[in-house]
């Protein structure tokens, strides 16, 4: 094997591309304005981004696993208003996040369970989910947003740090342990066996039912976890929370070189996309551009992302097969 | 020679259809046995129950001579039947390494069925089944969807070798593949036979299984309807039985 041929390999893996595009993009913000590389900016856009990132990785392995989660925006608010909300009536803080995290378990179970069972697109099991739990939020703040309870341990997700805060450490957490766990456990190679190609997973033995319900759990957990700490940092439970959150975690996951028909994705893709998102927006606004092309600018990054990786994994398989022919 | 599978009045019903009727089997040890018949003869049907995928209506099944009743194909596995089915049973995406694998992981610092994987061990074993095939490929971190067609049923064959198979039943493993790679793919299935493993070929072309075959089974409207040495018979036969049944 030739150097050459192993600098090209690691150039068609779609995460490369996304970091490189994301270098780029650091660049060309840097070029418009200096002070988007300050010590500053980059407290405020990372001090935003872990919660993003938390979601995009929930997203990210539910998505290679063949599958798809719309209502993780809904969770997002649903868990932590449930959280305030049980303070409010006197459950210990710690208690009420547990009872809150299960929230976020049980949402992903059942979205699992009705995919699955009925085998219907899970893109119509969840979409439902998106309506019921921003439904539930919203009674849930019975008509008032709540003030937020002092007594939750809130410091300790979000305490502002020199340069960070504490949830990118969490979300980095998430992000090693569940990278780990897609990349080198044996659990990882039946997420990613069932997202290639159920057929021949099953006929393996891999029981692909219960490997996406553990992939949809994962995903409703992240997102309340993700949400929670939102909320623990604004200090306020809003209902609103998490609008939209649901595209946007696709499109950092799809951004990250995750294939959008399952099977093919990285942790680390997730994450280098959920923080290109965010200095997008960041470096708009930094750039004087009017922040309303923010969404005009994530739309062409889609775009591009995944014209890029389709031309890039075709050339691949063009090289392989050629190489084959040797 | 002992037989290794035998099989004892098989039925099969698919909502009202009769797919598999009253059917009896003898596969000898170390042979390869050719599945034949038409589209809808019922060959499916009756791998399908030997794999464990299906489980009959009715009949039995022995296996090196013990009755069996298979729940699962990972049950059919664990005694040493393997499937190859028409859709390859490979993931285009993943590394050949992985795709040997699947399911059965090399694993350390386990908890409970869940354990981080041993990739060296696994490339390094991953290479050597295929060297065992006479498979040589570059490297085992190859995307098995940069494999030619006749490579991976070769990789298929390879990870059933490797798991110590002692039937493999082969789906049309033909179908699809140029004269070149055909030819392929029946050089593995008989090396095979020196290996100790009976294969059982399934096909509807007469003319891929016939030079490889030791013994073969015609079939037609879920019937068995020849059951010959291939001594005792020749292609003009089997073709005249396959066609006017």
């Amino acid at each position: 094997m030739s150097k050459n041929y192993s600098l090209r390999s690691l150039l068609v893996r779609p995460e490369v591309a996304t970091f490189l595009m994301f270098l780029a993009i650091m660049i060309g913000f840097y070029i418009a304005n200096e002070r988007f590389l300050d010590a500053r900016n980059i407290r405020i856009v990372m001090g935003i981004t872990p919660e993003y990132i938390i979601v995009a990785i929930g997203i990210a392995i539910l998505m290679i696993s063949g599958e798809f989660d719309l209502s993780v925006g809904s969770v997002f608010a649903l868990v932590p208003m449930t959280i305030v909300q049980m303070v409010h009536q006197g459950i210990p803080p710690w208690f009420a996040i547990f009872l809150g995290l299960m929230i976020g378990i049980i949402v992903g179970f059942v979205n699992g369970f009705i995919t699955l069972r009925f085998g219907i697109p899970s893109f119509i099991a969840t979409l439902g989910m998106l309506y019921i739990a921003r439904s539930l939020t919203t009674v849930a703040t019975a008509g008032f947003p709540p003030p937020f309870p002092h007594i939750l341990p809130n410091e300790l997700f979000v305490y502002q740090f020199e340069l960070f805060r504490a949830s990118l450490y969490w979300a980095l957490l998430v992000a090693v342990v569940l990278g780990v766990m897609l990349h080198r456990s044996n659990v990882g190679n039946w997420i990613y066996a069932t997202g290639g190609d159920q057929n021949a997973a099953s006929s393996m033995g891999i029981k692909t039912g219960n490997v996406k319900m553990f992939c949809f759990i994962l995903c409703g957990f992240l997102a309340g976890f993700a949400g929670m700490i939102q909320t623990f940092r604004l200090e306020a439970p809003l209902p609103s929370q998490g609008y939209l959150l649901e595209l946007e975690s696709i499109a950092a996951a799809v951004i990250g070189g995750v294939s959008l028909f399952g099977g093919i994705g990285t942790v680390f893709g997730a994450v280098i996309g959920a923080i290109l998102i965010r200095f997008l927006e960041s470096g708009i606004i930094m750039a004087r551009i009017d922040a309303e092309w923010f969404r005009a600018g994530l739309g062409s990054l889609i775009i591009i992302a995944v014209v890029f990786n389709t031309y890039i994994s075709r050339r691949a398989t063009r090289i392989g097969q050629n190489k084959a022919k040797d | 020679m002992e037989d290794i599978i035998v099989c004892e009045g098989l039925n099969k019903y698919y909502s009202g259809v009769h797919a598999l009727k009253d059917l009896s089997l003898k596969i000898k040890k170390d042979s390869v046995v050719g599945l034949i018949g038409d589209n809808g003869a019922g060959k499916s049907t009756l791998i399908k129950i030997l794999s464990g995928a299906h489980q009959p209506d009715s009949g039995h099944i022995y296996f090196e001579g013990n009755k069996v009743k298979f729940k699962s194909t990972k049950e059919a596995m664990n005694l040493g039947i393997e499937t190859i089915y028409q859709y390859s049973a490979l993931i285009p995406e993943m590394s050949i390494a992985r795709n040997i694998f699947i399911g059965r992981e090399q694993t350390q610092y386990n908890v409970g069925n869940f354990g981080l994987m041993k990739t060296k061990t696994m490339q390094d074993d991953a290479m050597k089944a295929l060297t065992d095939v006479e498979l040589h490929l570059r490297s085992p971190d190859t995307p098995v969807n940069q494999l030619s067609g006749g490579e991976r049923q070769g990789v298929v064959i390879a990870r059933a070798m490797y798991f110590k198979s002692k039937v493999l039943i082969l789906d049309e493993p033909t179908n699809h593949l140029s004269v070149k790679e055909t030819n392929k793919v029946l050089r593995f299935v008989e090396g095979l036979k020196s290996q100790g493993v009976t294969s059982i070929f399934i096909t509807h072309n007469l003319s891929h299984v016939y030079p490889i075959a030791d013994h073969l089974c015609v079939m037609a409207r879920g019937e068995k309807i020849a059951d010959l040495d291939k001594k005792d018979t020749t292609i003009d036969h089997l073709t005249d039985l396959l066609v006017n049944g």
